[in-house]
């Protein structure tokens, strides 16, 4: 089997930056799941011009997994850098898949307080869902074996792609 | 003590049970330290809580009295989601005749997932861990004279906090070291973390004969040993574990070992001054220092909450 071919990041993060411009606020909160979706972030809240400044999720404590893979990688502090309380927020994540990452992190967005509302972004969603939940804003649809992993890297310029793990 | 195998560790090489510092490598102790700082925002937020280890049982074991070790394990194991349950042992089953290892299978059997152990005597906590079955995880909250690991790693926490880097660091740590299973487990941190020169001071009554094994400096005198330092870890003058005469009166202490302003100002102007509490002032600590600007000593508690929860979390997960 052919390895798939991945779409270049940088291209999808500016049709994302388009599709989101006309739906947010100064006030609206980005949060980015680390490590892919916290660089998206940065970039998109450059991009965007908001003026609350970006969060950062690590979802590891609230994972359902835990019980199977415990807490094996670097876990990063989250930081929630405004009121979340009232405020409307978008979440940012490189890869949508499963969902149950962004299960996990609206559960932890609701401990800092109650949004008045939460927007998923994610630059690539691969399909294979199995909660019910979708992203309002998309970079592109992929259809991929699911024996792959896709993982967002940046080089030392700060560029974004996407490269193929193959377990 | 474990030279071919460490009774701590799975055979993934993955922290099983914290019964010591001594022996575990420093991957381990940075691993604790990194997921501690996860925690300290965790506990900061509106809601002090994550569902880590939703539906556990956690049972505290004291043999000995504690306030703030089993307050704080009670508080870290509630931030967890867990269920906590506390038993002053000395005062329940003990006193009935029931041995050790019969109370803590009568919890095994009720389903306990983690056992949180305080005893006056060194080694207990490895007894129980030797017994349990392989799914059940024990933490040692303080073993006779020989090691409290959960209060070492909050101090080295601590000490990072404020200082960063321990590669540059000199630290004293000051009193009764014979009596102090804080020291012990402070000494393994900090000499396994790569604190450069560690130093001990006291008299020669509080100091274990071979302490220099350990590879600190070893002092008699405040005024030399604090000499230049960063961080000054105070204990407490263990009394209620002192038989006979080591000293001639706490009077007598304070005025050679107690920490005074005069004293500390001998160490460097940004030096932090720990202590892992409860404080006899006017004993090892003089108020004045205990309550200044150089004290860290509340934040040691509040760092010890975040620590407890990393250990729990990380052994609960191997």
């Amino acid at each position: 089997m052919t390895k798939p071919s991945l779409p270049d990041a940088e291209e999808l993060l500016a049709a994302l930056t388009a599709q989101m411009r006309p739906h947010v606020t100064a006030q609206t909160g980005l949060v980015g799941i680390v490590t892919g979706g916290q660089w998206l972030a940065e970039r998109l809240h450059r991009d965007l011009e908001l003026e609350v400044p970006h969060g950062s999720l690590d979802v590891s404590f609230y994972r359902d997994d835990f019980q199977r893979k415990g807490l094996k990688h670097q876990v990063t502090p989250s930081a929630i850098p405004f009121e979340v309380e009232g405020r409307d927020l978008i979440l940012v994540d490189d890869v949508l898949y499963t969902g149950r990452t962004i299960r996990a992190a609206m559960n932890e967005l609701f401990d800092y307080g109650r949004p008045a509302s939460i927007r998923l972004a994610a630059l690539v969603d691969r399909g294979g869902r199995e909660l019910p939940i979708a992203a309002q804003f998309v970079g592109t649809m992929l259809a991929l074996p699911a024996q792959y992993n896709i993982e967002l890297k940046r080089d030392a310029q700060g560029r974004l792609s996407l490269a193929l793990q193959q377990p | 003590m474990f030279l071919s195998s460490n009774p701590q560790l799975n055979k993934h090489g993955e922290l099983h049970h914290l019964l010591s510092i001594e022996g575990l490598p420093a991957a381990i102790l940075w691993q604790i330290l990194d997921t501690a700082q996860s925690f300290v925002g965790v506990t900061q937020r509106e809601v002090k809580k994550v569902p880590l280890l939703r539906g556990k049982a956690i049972f505290n074991l004291f043999f000995e009295p504690s306030t703030r070790t089993r307050t704080t394990f009670e508080i870290a194991a509630k931030r967890l989601s867990a269920d906590v349950i506390n038993l002053a042992v000395n005062v329940s089953s003990q006193s009935k005749g029931e041995s050790v290892l019969d109370t803590v299978a009568n919890l095994a059997a009720m389903q306990a997932d983690m056992f949180i152990v305080r005893h006056g005597q060194s080694g207990a906590p490895y007894l129980i861990a030797r017994h349990v079955g392989e799914d059940i995880h024990v933490i040692n909250a303080g073993d006779g004279r020989h090691a409290h690991p959960t209060q070492g790693l909050l101090d080295v926490f601590t000490i990072r906090h404020y200082k960063k880097d321990f590669r540059s660091l000199r630290v004293a740590i000051v009193g009764d070291i014979l009596h102090s299973r804080v020291a012990r487990s402070q000494i393994h941190a900090l000499t396994t973390l790569g604190v450069p020169e560690l130093r001990v001071i006291g008299p020669k009554t509080l100091l274990p004969s071979n302490v220099d094994n350990l590879g600190v400096h070893v002092y008699h005198d405040m005024a030399k040993g604090l000499k230049d330092v960063d961080v000054v870890m105070m204990l407490r003058l263990q009394n209620e574990r002192m038989q006979g005469s080591f000293l001639p009166s706490p009077q007598e202490f304070f005025k050679f070992y107690g920490l005074t302003a005069d004293k500390l100002a001998l160490a460097k102007p940004d030096a932090i001054v720990l202590h892992p509490g409860p404080m006899n002032r006017g004993v090892e600590i003089d108020s004045d220092v205990a309550d200044g600007s150089q004290s860290v000593i509340l934040p040691q508690v509040t760092f010890g909450i975040a620590i407890r929860m990393a250990v729990m979390s990380i052994l609960a997960g191997n």
